[in-house]
C-alpha cells in the first residue's frame, strides 16, 4: 500500500501538477509537497506528491556505487 | 523510467552483491518491515543471491494485513445501512472478516467502491448529499497525511456526510513492541523507504539508541535493497548500530513536515489493534475534539463478535515467528482466489507474495 513511483511535473495550476509517468500524464496533489517547479521529480503516492526526488543525491549514489562496482 | 531503470542496474547489483559476501562473516537476521519490500526482494530473487548466512524475515508492514476483524466487520455492518456509502482502497475489499468480507457485501447488493486518492471520497460525497459516505482509512504514515488531506478540506467545505472508520497505524512503535516480544531474533532493520519520506529517521533511533540494532531505510529498487543490506552487514561487522538513510534520492532525516503538521493538524496518537501483535501503544491515532464529529465509531451499528480462523498464521507470519509455508492451510486451503486471512490477499501480504514466487 505504501507504492510510490517518480514522476516529473510538466505542469502546475495552483495545487494541482499534471505529473508525466513515463509517458502517461496524471494529476497529483500538491497540498503534501507544495514547493515544486515545472522540470523536477516528485514521488507520487495516492495522487499526492510527497515529496521532490533530489536529483544530485541519486546521481551520486550511482556514482559511488558505479566505483565500488569497478574496484572491485 | 528515470529514477528506476538505473537502480537496475546489473553491473552496480553484482558489485554490490560480492561486497556482501566479502563483508559477511555470521549469521544474522535481518527484517525488511515493509511489504513493498518484500515483493521487491522476491521479484528479483535476493534471497538466494545472499551468502547462506544471512536471513531475510518479512516483517509486519501491510496495513491490510494487520488491520483486526472487527475493524472490518464494522466496515461490513456499515455496509449493510441502507443510507451509507463505502469507499475504500481496493487492497480491502477481499480481505475476509469474521464471516464476510465487503467484496461479498457488493455482490449482495451494498454501494462499497474503490478509490485510488483520498480526495475522491470528497467528490462522492458531494454527488450524494442525501447519503452518508464512510472512508475507510487504512494506512501508515505514507497514506495518513492523504487522508488528513481530505479531512481538513471536507471541513474547510462543510462537507456534513463525511465519515471515516479510522483504521491508521504507525510503524515505529510497531518495532518496539517487536523488539521487546523477542520471539524473533533481529539483527538490524531494513526501513520503509515510503513511510520514512513522511517521518524522516528521528521517531526510528531508539532501535540504535535503546536496542543496539543497526537500521537502515532503504528503497525499493533491486540496487537500493542491496546497498541497504550490505550497509546493514557493514554496520553489524564493524560492531556498530545507527540508523542510516540509503534512499538518500527521496528521505530526508527530517522527514516531510508539511506532511506531518496535516496528520498532526487532525490526529492526537493513540493505542491501536493489530492484527497478530494485538493492541500496541501509540500505534494508532484518534481524532482531535474538532473533528470527532466524522469518527464513525461514534455510529450506533450491531457488529458481530470478532472471530478468526483457528488454523490461520497470519498473526504470526506478520511478526516474522513463522513462515508462510509452516501454515497448515498454506497452498492448500488458502490461496490468492480463495485467501483464509489478509497476508495472502493483499498483493504484499506475506503469503501472497510467498504464494507468487516459490
Amino acid at each position: 500500500m505504501c507504492l510510490g513511483i517518480p514522476g516529473r511535473v510538466i505542469e502546475i495550476e495552483k495545487n494541482v501538477a499534471k505529473v508525466d509517468l513515463g509517458g502517461i500524464s496524471r494529476d497529483v496533489s500538491l497540498d503534501l509537497c507544495p514547493d515544486v517547479s515545472v522540470g523536477e521529480y516528485v514521488l507520487i503516492h495516492t495522487g499526492f506528491a510527497i515529496q521532490k526526488v533530489d536529483e544530485k543525491e541519486a546521481e551520486e549514489t550511482l556514482e559511488l556505487l558505479k566505483q565500488m562496482a569497478e574496484a572491485i | 523510467m528515470k529514477f528506476i531503470d538505473e537502480f537496475r542496474d546489473k553491473e552496480i547489483a553484482e558489485g554490490l552483491i560480492q561486497r556482501i559476501h566479502r563483508t559477511s562473516t555470521r549469521p544474522i537476521q535481518l527484517m525488511e518491515v515493509c511489504g513493498t519490500h518484500t515483493v521487491s526482494i522476491f521479484r528479483y530473487g535476493i534471497r538466494g543471491i545472499l551468502p547462506e548466512q544471512i536471513r531475510l524475515i518479512s516483517g509486519p508492514g501491510c496495513p491490510v494485513c494487520v488491520t483486526p476483524n472487527q475493524d472490518i466487520d464494522l466496515a461490513i455492518a456499515l455496509s449493510r445501512q441502507k443510507d451509507i456509502i463505502i469507499v475504500t482502497f481496493g487492497d480491502m475489499m477481499r480481505v475476509p472478516g469474521s464471516t464476510s468480507s465487503l467484496q461479498k457485501e457488493k455482490a449482495e447488493g451494498r454501494d462499497i467502491r474503490i478509490i485510488y486518492s483520498s480526495l475522491e471520497a470528497l467528490d462522492i460525497a458531494k454527488q450524494h448529499p442525501e447519503k452518508r459516505l464512510v472512508f475507510l482509512a487504512i494506512g501508515f504514515e505514507t497514506t495518513s497525511p492523504t487522508i488528513a488531506v481530505a479531512i481538513l478540506r471536507a471541513k474547510e467545505e462543510k462537507l456534513h456526510n463525511l465519515f471515516v472508520l479510522n483504521s491508521q497505524k504507525r510503524v515505529p512503535p510497531a518495532l518496539v513492541a517487536l523488539l521487546q516480544s523477542q520471539r524473533v531474533k533481529i539483527d538490524g532493520f531494513i526501513l520503509p523507504g515510503h513511510v520514512s519520506t513522511i517521518i524522516g529517521t528521528n521517531p526510528y533511533q531508539f532501535i540504535a539508541k535503546q536496542f543496539g540494532r543497526p537500521a537502515v531505510v532503504t528503497g525499493f529498487e533491486p540496487v537500493d535493497i542491496l546497498q541497504g543490506i550490505w550497509m546493514l552487514v557493514k554496520q553489524i561487522e564493524e560492531n556498530r548500530a545507527v540508523v542510516e538513510i540509503q534512499y538518500r534520492r527521496i528521505v530526508r532525516e527530517e522527514g516531510n513536515p508539511i506532511a506531518l503538521r496535516k496528520i498532526d493538524e487532525v490526529f492526537d496518537r493513540d493505542e491501536s489493534r493489530w492484527r497478530g501483535l494485538g493492541l500496541i501503544p501509540d500505534t494508532g491515532y484518534r481524532f482531535k475534539e474538532s473533528y470527532r464529529e466524522m469518527d464513525v465509531r461514534n455510529f450506533d451499528v450491531e457488529v458481530e463478535a470478532p472471530k478468526e480462523h483457528p488454523d490461520c498464521l497470519c498473526g504470526e507470519v506478520l511478526q516474522g515467528i513463522r513462515s508462510p509455508s509452516e501454515c497448515r492451510l498454506f497452498k492448500k486451503v488458502c490461496h490468492p482466489e480463495n485467501p483464509v486471512g489478509p497476508c495472502m490477499v493483499s498483493i504484499e501480504g506475506t503469503c501472497h507474495t510467498y504464494y507468487k514466487f516459490s
